[in-house]
């Protein structure tokens, strides 16, 4: 091997401190790159393929009651491909063990042979027999978190008749790749099901014999969507068609894409910025490691090494951290990618999903610590060639003082010469000061950033549990009742209070921009769920006009004083132009409000109630779900306890856990910014300090002058950085959110406190790294290493 | 026989203003090819910055110097490094050695690049360390370190070979030892041998001494007999 690697290896290894934070604080932004990049990938390809496979159809069309011969008009339609008739319904399971029944879309198998779109997956078992009566497949996910085995029975409660279904087998589809609990949209593979039959047998029960209630299309290659929805419309309003809709209102592919493209934005958005902090780490360190060769570096050249030579020998340095970092980064980022498939599997029911990593992101991860790396050494390299070689073998000349801070008056008699060194020293060099609190600043915005953002969560949480929706439970009543149902439940004992609501279907258009969502009817001045403004305080709704939550008015991009379009889709579906009135603060789903009395005006049935929320005695809670789960009239309970569960776990589990990972490689960064800070003082000032030992200053007061400067700069860079997390966590928040939940982003003293003590507890960790290695120095060897 | 090098009006200011010092002031020189020769004067007087000018360290603020038909002051960086690589052996006044590379790396640092090397160990086994090979500068003594500076620079076989004050951490006996090695590389190869010291004894073995003050030459003197080394006592 060549003395130069020779030297490479074992500057290596003595400044292997160093080297091992730099690496650490690459592998960590690489990781972050290559996990974010490779879920998206990943997560899309992936469902491209299913869908692809099985077929997913590109327009839905539900309506009430269509006969079979419709299809073919459907079908004759311009732009329509093929059509397909299915019947859906709701169906409810009653477990032993829940209180509450649960909620379960039931979809038809064709009789024979396979469906045209949408097929399913089968995961365990077999086809229910064509004429096999009761026989169904089960969801796989909710099989699998209720431990139901194929073989099992079920009861099951369908258009108001009990009867026990047999599973035959578990299955998946592309329609139904995320399925929310109705009334709540949290994904709980343990508290929502879907179930497949045969069609005549579901035909039997849902009084669809020769009829479909959902129309399923594949549009011809050149078709456009919107034209051929009108058609489709137009051809179904006879057959109470609700409005037909293409793949991006599928509501599980809405959440499926709320998911990648969440995921993508924060791809995008945050790993450079880790990796951006990291690369200035890497920029200034390597500076420093290259500055402190000068001498070596005026050797080589006095031995007739020329530029490209010496500089091949940095560049090797770098490209070795920078590699070892890039790799490991890589080589984590798959593993935590990977460690992130299972959480995908439980809340989206693909039927496989690989990790993939993203080639592009490990090029990026390696290129841009590379660049970062070799641009600090290139920078320091030029100025070093820029010196004769016996310029650069020379000990840097005495540094000129004259022109730095003198202490006059009262303040040489306040300071002692160690704070004056401090001072001086700091004032010396005041880019190389500057450069290391930004790179500690940049550290402590990343750590209260993230911290702020974990503590969002909570408050997301707090929120929407506990201020805006009080509720203990909500009801929702097979079809729109009379108000007298409020009154039934009120009567119940053990409830403490009822709140009727009215919840509606529509379409939401402002211009372009539409939401497929529902509206919402609230009392006059609601108790249990309120419209909340940002301070808090309670909305009250207009008499005309209509509150849309922050998330809904962002989707449509709408603010108050404009008009809305609201096409109803149920009753004598009307369409309503209103202003919206006021902007509500709504951390969960993307809710529009209005007067219960004002939107049964427009619909024409006064009194009319779709559920209602409720307050009960806890310690009733359960009789009272059980009693509601016998009423005919009720289709479905969402348990507030429950919901805020599913949420839980979505946000510890689900795509929320990056945060987990995004955190530690926050403090992993800081640390590895604050190490790499006190080293720097270190061997800059080793020499200095030996000669201060020597002339008989004591240990505690070298590492006085050497960790007094490093207290200033990191106190300085505090409120700096904590200013930078208070915009980060803009970002951070805004990648988080998706149309199911929404993170509040705000400043939090605690956070940012937190994310101080940590800088402040690295700094003490370092320092006293730093004065241990100090105190262990050899006076002789640190003042004969140089000349 | 053409000079190895000529130097005509050198001058050397270190800084500007009223705060420069002038280290050399207007140097005329010739030195034949294959002499020994060497410089004396007092501390501070210039000898390290000549040496280091003709040895393309460093470059001369006016004043022309050659090495054979190669302007020294007039070459660029890149043209410079060459001078240094093919042609030129350094010892310097502070030993210089890398510290993470041990005694054997550092001498095979210099015959890597070197066109026509003599093996490290063999240079090191010249100035006596055969036994120091695998040791690192930080294990070495003062003298033993300047050893293993004047086999680094012995080992490249150059045409010409620079030593500021190759004796000056040595005791006697090892000093003469290594003015041996330098004697011998001299004789064998003719190697032209540019040697500053404080030692006015040392002239003794020069074919040449040259004498500055106050950054001038005062004095040039031809020996006209030389004594080896082995009698050479300070
Ligand atoms: N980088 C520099 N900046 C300013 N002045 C310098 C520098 N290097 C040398 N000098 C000055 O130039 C003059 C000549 O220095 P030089 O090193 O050539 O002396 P020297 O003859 O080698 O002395 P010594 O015997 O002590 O090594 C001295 O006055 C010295 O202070
Ligand atoms: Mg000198």
């Amino acid at each position: 091997m060549s003395p130069l690697d020779t030297k490479l290896l074992r500057d290596l290894a003595r400044i292997k401190g160093q080297v091992i934070a730099i690496v650490l604080v690459i592998a960590v932004g690489v990781l972050l790159q290559v996990m974010m990049s490779g879920l998206v990938a990943s997560l899309s390809e992936t469902r491209r393929a299913y869908y692809e496979r099985n077929r997913l159809a590109d327009v839905f069309a539900p309506v009430a009651r269509a006969p079979e011969a419709e299809l073919a008009r459907l079908a004759a339609l311009p732009g329509v491909a093929r059509a397909e008739g299915r019947v859906v319904g709701a169906a409810l399971i009653d477990l032993v063990e829940e209180a509450v029944p649960i909620q379960a879309r039931a979809l038809s198998l064709p009789d024979f042979g396979e469906a045209t779109f949408n097929t399913i997956y089968l995961t365990a078992g077999r086809l229910p027999e064509p004429g096999g009566r009761d026989e169904t497949l089960l969801l796989t996910a909710f099989a699998r978190a209720r431990g139901i085995a194929p073989g099992d029975r079920l009861p099951v409660t369908m258009n108001g008749t009990r009867r026990s279904l047999h599973v035959v087998g578990l299955a998946e589809a592309p329609d139904l790749l995320y399925i929310g609990v109705p009334g709540e949209m949290m994904p709980d593979p343990a508290r929502v099901a879907a179930l497949w039959m045969r069609r005549t047998e579901l035909a039997a029960a849902y009084d669809m014999q020769g009829a479909f209630n959902e129309a399923l299309i594949a549009l011809s290659r050149d078709a456009t969507e919107a034209a051929v929805l009108d058609r489709i419309d137009a051809l179904l309003d006879p057959w109470g068609g609700t409005g037909a809709y293409g793949r991006s209102d599928l509501v599980s592919d809405r959440f499926v894409s709320e998911e990648i493209g969440g995921l993508a934005t924060m791809a995008r958005a945050v790993p450079p910025l880790f990796l951006a902090v990291a690369a200035f780490l890497l920029y200034i360190v390597v500076g420093r490691i290259v500055q402190s060769e000068r001498e070596e570096i005026g050797q080589l050249k006095a031995f007739g090494y020329t530029n490209t030579e010496v500089a091949s020998h940095y560049f090797k340095l770098v490209l070795a951290v920078a590699i070892a970092g890039a790799a490991l980064g890589c080589l984590l980022g798959v593993l935590a990618g990977r460690a992130m498939i299972p959480i995908y599997l439980t809340f989206y029911n693909f039927p496989f999903l690989v990790f993939r990593p993203d080639p592009a992101a490990f090029a990026i991860g390696a290129i841009a610590s590379v660049a970062a790396a070799s641009a600090g050494g290139i920078i320091v390299l030029r100025r070093v060639f820029a010196f004769t070689p016996a310029e650069a073998m020379r000990p840097p000349a005495p540094p000129d003082f004259s022109r730095t801070i003198t202490f006059t008056g009262r303040a040489a008699r306040l300071l002692d010469q160690p704070t004056r060194m401090v001072l001086r020293g700091i004032a010396r060099q005041p880019w190389r000061t500057l450069a290391l609190a930004a790179g500690i600043a940049g550290g402590m915005a990343l750590a209260s950033g993230m911290t702020t953002i974990y503590g969002a969560f909570d408050r997301m949480m707090d929120l929407s549990f506990t201020v805006i929706d009080r509720s203990d439970g909500t009801v929702v009543f097979t079809h729109p009742l009379g108000e007298k149902a409020a009154l039934e439940l009120a009567r119940i004992p053990g409830v403490f209070s009822v709140e009727p609501v009215r919840d509606v279907p529509a379409i939401l258009r402002n211009g372009r921009e539409t939401h497929r969502g529902s509206v919402t009817g609230l009392v006059d001045t609601p108790e249990i769920a309120r419209a909340i403004d940002a301070r808090m305080a309670p909305i009250a709704l207009p008499d005309k006009g209509i509150v849309l939550s922050q998330a809904l008015a962002d989707i449509l991009n709408i603010a108050p004083g404009e008009m809305l379009t609201v096409e109803v889709r149920e009753g004598r579906r009307p369409v309503l132009e209103v202003p919206v009135t006021k902007v509500a603060t709504s951390l969960i789903g993307a809710p529009a409000y209005m007067r219960l009395d004002a939107l049964n005006r427009e619909l024409a049935e006064p009194g009319r109630i779709s559920g209602a929320r409720l307050r009960v005695d806890p310690a009733r809670a359960e009789e009272i779900w059980r009693l509601l789960k016998d009423r005919p009239t009720v289709a479905g309970v969402s348990v507030a306890k429950d919901a805020r569960a599913s949420l839980q776990k979505l946000m510890d589990q689900g795509a929320g856990s990056a945060r987990y990972i995004m955190g530690a490689v926050a403090f992993v960064i800081t640390f590895g910014i604050i190490y790499n800070a006190a080293r720097i003082a270190f061997t800059e000032r080793a020499r200095d300090l030996a000669s201060l030992r020597v002339i008989g200053f004591s240990k505690g007061e070298a590492a006085f002058i050497l960790l007094g400067e490093l207290a200033v700069i990191v106190l300085a860079a505090l409120p700096v950085g904590s200013l930078a997390g208070y915009g980060l966590t803009f970002a951070i928040a805004a990648g988080f959110s998706s149309e199911l939940y929404q993170i509040p982003a705000a400043f939090d003293p605690f956070s940012h406190g937190f994310a101080a003590s940590f800088v402040l507890g690295a700094a003490l960790v370092s320092g006293w790294m730093v004065k241990r290695d100090l105190d262990r120095t050899d006076l002789i060897a640190v003042l004969k290493s140089r000349d | 026989m053409t000079p190895a090098y000529s130097a005509r009006g050198l001058s050397k200011v270190y800084g500007e203003g009223p705060s420069a010092v002038h280290a050399l002031r207007g140097v005329d020189l010739d030195i034949p090819a294959g002499e020994i020769v060497v410089m004396l004067g007092a501390s501070g007087s210039g000898k390290s910055t000549l040496l280091n000018i003709l040895g393309g360290l460093d470059r001369a603020s006016s004043g022309t110097a050659h090495f054979r038909d190669l302007s020294l002051t007039d070459l660029d960086d890149r043209a410079l490094t060459r001078y240094r690589r093919n042609h030129v052996g350094f010892v310097f006044q502070f030993y210089n050695l890398m510290p993470s590379l041990t005694a054997r790396e550092n001498v095979e640092l210099v015959t890597e690049i070197a066109a026509n090397p003599m093996p490290a160990d063999e240079a090191l086994a010249m100035v006596g360390l055969k036994d120091r090979l695998d040791h690192f500068p930080s294990q070495l003594s003062g003298g033993e370190q300047q050893r293993v500076a004047i086999a680094r620079a012995i080992a490249k076989q150059p045409e010409v070979l620079f030593c500021d004050e190759p004796t000056g951490a040595l005791d006697s006996a090892t000093g003469r030892a290594v003015l041996k090695v330098l004697n011998d590389v001299n004789a064998r190869l003719g190697s032209t041998l540019l040697m500053v010291t404080h030692a006015a004894s040392i002239a003794q073995m020069a074919h040449r001494v040259i004498k500055l003050a106050d950054g001038a030459i005062r004095d040039v003197q031809v020996n006209a007999t030389r004594l080896p080394p082995e009698e050479i006592h300070w």
